[in-house]
């Protein structure tokens, strides 16, 4: 297969960034998008060109580190599926392409397709997570939990952290990434002791990295790797609301300073 | 080199309370005091750099990723065994211990295995409290899977992404400790040195793999968490940015390099059909439950494999192994699948080596809906990848690299041969012996980092109270010196080989001598291709682009130097270890019915390997093994 490829390039994050036409030719339709990109660069470098810079590391879809807009779509054609996980038997023959980096004000570009996601570890930073140290702990069995209960907590925790329903949001919304982990660890029972804080400082990390807030698009949830529902927005929204009226530090006391 | 292992006195199942009971400690007012450097942020990683900043250490974490929680152990999909007993099935903490020895086939040390037994009903606990969302019963309780090559049901799981459940965990612990200031984190940075000063791990020597830029961290104590090495075979399950470099260059300091002849071939992978396929994806070991291995009795039959009557379907598995059929452990499955290609009946004929994995008789049996329900995800995956459904014909899979039982050297405490140097996880070769069973690696990686090296680090910390030194040392300036040489040199060569083009083929000659079968013979072939390689690699490597700010090749090239080195290594390890065991398979040592022949005689020991410069061959030594609780025997699964 021959395809016509348009690829951003951009120096650094000062810099400005353009489109760049390539043409690639010999590409099987068992490739993976990804493997024809490193097939270019091969081709790049023979040339003594400098080689496209892009993030991507198992190559199974799991890891979350592979990005990239194609045509314009987080992650291209093909639904619940990463970048890696794309096929060059997605494309017809002599198809033209155009490869852009995830587009949001929190990821900034570092180089080429590669951008900065650290906005994301900042938010998880804030209050994902349950706090206990290392060492000996109750009895798991001794807490039950509904099989219902952890399978839609797995459906939550399934997130991969790629940034792709940043990317798709038309605000730049944070808040599918943000309401997975909230609703995996505040439908636990381990999680309950901090569920209140958690969303609290989440959604302000959220709202301090300049992402938007959601307005019921739902491209988050059609960019989706993992298909994660944006149920969970609203239930985290509903955490929210709960959790600004009853914040924890207020209500301890006596009565009369209530 | 001094290999003494500082296994506690005692029974074996007192030697870790012993250990913990006499060990030094370090008061919780003065952890504050000391650096502690961590590298890598896997499950081993995360788990102990978030353990020992939880203690009140100051801990600063690297990673080559953009974020901590893409390291590879994400990728991990069956489960982790814990000798909960449950199913009260008979599973006791000996259990496993028997387990892990047998599976490891008596080349791993006793005192660690036991040990690893003991803790790993903790590493359940510990994970259900960070709110890893294990599979639950309808009553509430934990669920559990079976597992190849045991007898029990002691595996638990988060349907088929147990390793990034188990990564979630450690990765939010390791957050929060960075939101309470005791750990800072370093990702997009890779280490390219070990400063050793006075014969101690003094610090490390990155590059931000950002601006490019060559810095210096000291500590007190650096812990290497930074995976396996079979990114060297260029085709494996691992992720394409794993790599050797840290243990390499660690090595290249003084590390003991063990047993890195002994890599793990995990029999079920989709096969390499792409002309530049980077990376092979694995297929669950628990296909093997219903799936029927087989090809053509006749060489080339091209015809669909539904349309091959069941007289001309060669059953390998099941004819040569009556008992255990299609369950054989995975180094026995491996081998089977070369020798039926080898012999030219590849049922995808000159294109590429693979066998057939037939589900029609399961389906036929117990429903396409079951089926669907027990495999769907990996079905759907096996679709994605090559546009054929397991449903409409069998699968083609071929045997892959998948995991390092070979690592640094450690003693009972995780320490490597230098003072103040650690390895956890797959980093080390502690506990898996040849050959290692299925859903103990992640058992592995969070007993060490959750559990064993918070407990052992201040026993080496303990006697060196307040004595440091900061990354002024004339020593870190010697080393990022050289590290900026040798980055020059690559630069500057200017030739036609890219890195990739030379590991490619480093890959290709280490699978066909190194692999799942070897030669004396073809062992030495692959030593002389290898060093035309590193003489190619010396004259002809093409690195394009500056140094001076992100540049993937450059930091590519840098990882296949150590390939090379190491790949050399591992062929002469396979080449010296004279015997057959596990997964090292010496076509030279097999029974009659082509099964493994151990020479316990004479190997019943680890090969620690000294680097001796760049010039000289390395030095073998040896830690000999006693096996007293354990005796070895014969495995067998006719």
């Amino acid at each position: 297969m021959k395809f016509t490829l348009h690829i951003w390039r951009q120096a650094n994050a000062q810099s400005k960034g353009d489109l760049e036409r390539h043409e690639i030719d010999g590409i099987s339709e068992d490739m993976s998008f990804l493997e024809m990109l490193d097939l270019l660069n091969e081709n790049l470098i023979a040339d003594g060109k400098d080689a496209i810079t892009f993030d991507s590391d198992c190559r199974e879809g799991i890891c979350g580190a592979c990005s990239l807009a194609i045509n314009g779509r987080p992650h291209g054609p093909g639904k619940g599926c990463t970048t890696c996980q794309v096929r060059m038997r997605s494309f017809k023959d002599g198809d033209e392409i155009w490869v852009e980096p995830f587009r949001n004000a929190a990821f900034p570009i570092v180089k080429d397709l590669m951008v900065d996601r650290s906005s994301l570890d900042r938010i998880i930073q804030s209050g994902g997570f349950i706090n206990v140290h290392s060492g000996p702990k109750p009895e798991p069995n001794s807490i039950p939990v509904s099989h219902l209960v952890a399978e839609e907590a797995m459906d939550a925790s399934a997130c991969i952290g790629c940034g792709a329903c940043v990317a798709a949001c038309p605000n730049g919304a944070g808040m599918l990434f943000s309401s997975a982990k909230i609703s995996h660890l505040g439908l636990l029972p381990q999680g309950q002791p901090e569920r209140h804080s958690r969303v609290l400082n989440m959604v302000h990390q959220m709202e301090d990295e300049g992402m938007g807030a959601c307005t019921n698009h739902a491209e988050c949830q059609d960019a989706c790797p993992k298909e994660i529902s944006i149920a969970f927005i609203s239930r985290m929204n509903r955490d929210y609301v709960k959790a600004s009226l009853i914040e924890p530090d207020k209500r301890r006391g006596t009565l009369s300073n209530q | 080199m001094n290999l003494d292992a500082r296994i506690p006195d005692g029974p074996l199942e007192d030697k870790w309370s012993n250990y913990l009971e006499h060990a030094k400690l370090v008061g919780p007012n003065n952890r504050r005091k000391y650096d502690i450097i961590v590298v890598g942020t896997g499950l081993a990683g995360a788990a102990a750099a978030s353990s020992l900043a939880a203690q009140g250490y100051k801990v600063k974490t690297f990673c080559f990723q953009d974020s901590p929680r893409r390291a590879h152990s994400i990728a991990a999909q069956g489960g982790i065994n814990a000798a909960k007993n449950y199913r009260e099935d008979g599973d006791s903490t000996y259990r496993l211990f028997y387990d892990t020895q047998k599976g490891g086939d008596f080349r791993a040390r006793e005192a660690n295995v036991y040990r690893l037994a003991q803790l790993s009903t903790n590493i359940i606990d510990q994970a259900v409290s960070q709110g890893v969302p294990f599979a639950r019963e309808y009553g509430g309780m934990l669920a559990n899977r079976s597992f190849g090559g045991v007898l029990v049901s002691r595996t638990f799981y988060c349907r088929g992404q147990t390793g990034q459940q188990l990564l979630l965990g450690a990765y939010q612990a390791l957050e929060k400790e960075i939101n309470t200031g005791n750990l800072e984190m370093h990702p997009r940075t890779e280490l390219l040195d070990v400063v050793v000063i006075d014969g101690r791990a003094r610090g490390i020597i990155i590059r931000d793999l950002v601006t490019g830029e060559i810095r210096s961290h000291s500590a007190d104590a650096v812990v290497l968490a930074t995976g396996g090495y079979v990114s060297t075979y260029f085709h494996s399950t691992n992720a394409v940015n794993s790599n050797c470099t840290a243990i390499w260059r660690a090595h290249r300091r003084g590390a003991g390099f063990a047993n890195p002849c002994m890599v793990q071939i995990h029999p079920t992978c989709i096969p390499s059909t792409a002309d530049f396929q980077c990376k092979l994806t694995l297929m669950s070991e628990s296909l093997r439950n219903d799936g029927r291995v087989w090809v053509p009795r006749k060489k080339g039959d091209d015809r669909h494999p539904r349309d091959i009557p069941e007289e001309d379907r060669y059953y390998y598995l099941e004819e040569r192994y009556p008992s255990y059929g299609n369950l054989v452990p995975r180094d026995v499955a491996s081998r089977n699948a070369k020798y039926v290609c080898d012999d030219g009946y590849s049922v995808l004929g000159d294109k590429a080596r693979a066998v057939y994995l037939d589900f029609a008789e399961a389906i036929n049996r117990e429903g396409r809906k079951t089926i669907s329900e027990r495999y769907g995800n990996l079905f759907d995956m096996y679709e994605d990848i090559t546009a054929e459904s397991p449903f409409d014909g069998p699968m083609r899979i071929y045997p892959a690299l998948h995991y390092a039982m070979g690592g640094l050297w450690v003693d009972y405490s995780l320490m490597t041969n230098i003072p103040g140097l650690y390895a956890i996880g797959e980093a080390n070769f502690s506990d898996h012996g040849a050959n290692r069973l299925g859903a103990s690696s992640l058992m592995q990686c969070l007993a060490d980092g959750y559990f064993v090296l918070p407990q052992t680090i201040g026993d080496y910390l303990h006697d060196i109270y307040m004595d440091k030194v900061d990354p002024d040392h004339p020593e870190f300036k010697n080393h990022e010196d050289q590290v900026r040489g040798d980055i020059a040199r690559m630069m500057s060569i200017k030739g036609t080989r890219t890195p990739l083009s030379i590991h490619r083929e480093l890959g290709e000659l280490m699978w066909d001598n190194c692999g799942m079968a070897r030669t004396a013979e073809g062992l030495k072939k692959a030593l002389a291709g290898i060093e035309e390689l590193q003489e190619a690699y010396r004259t002809d490597l093409l690195i394009p682009g500056r140094a001076d700010g992100p540049n993937q090749v450059l930091e590519k090239a840098g990882r296949v130097a150590d390939y090379l080195e190491l790949g050399h290594l591992m062929c002469r390890d396979a080449l010296e270890r004279d015997e057959s065991c596990g997964c090292h398979f010496r076509e030279e040592h097999q029974t009659e019915d082509g099964e493994v022949l151990r020479n316990d005689k004479k190997f019943q020991n680890v090969s620690v390997w000294e680097w001796k410069g760049e010039d000289q061959p390395e030095k073998l030594h040896k830690e000999e093994l006693v096996l007293e609780a354990l005796p070895p025997m014969t495995r067998s699964y006719k």
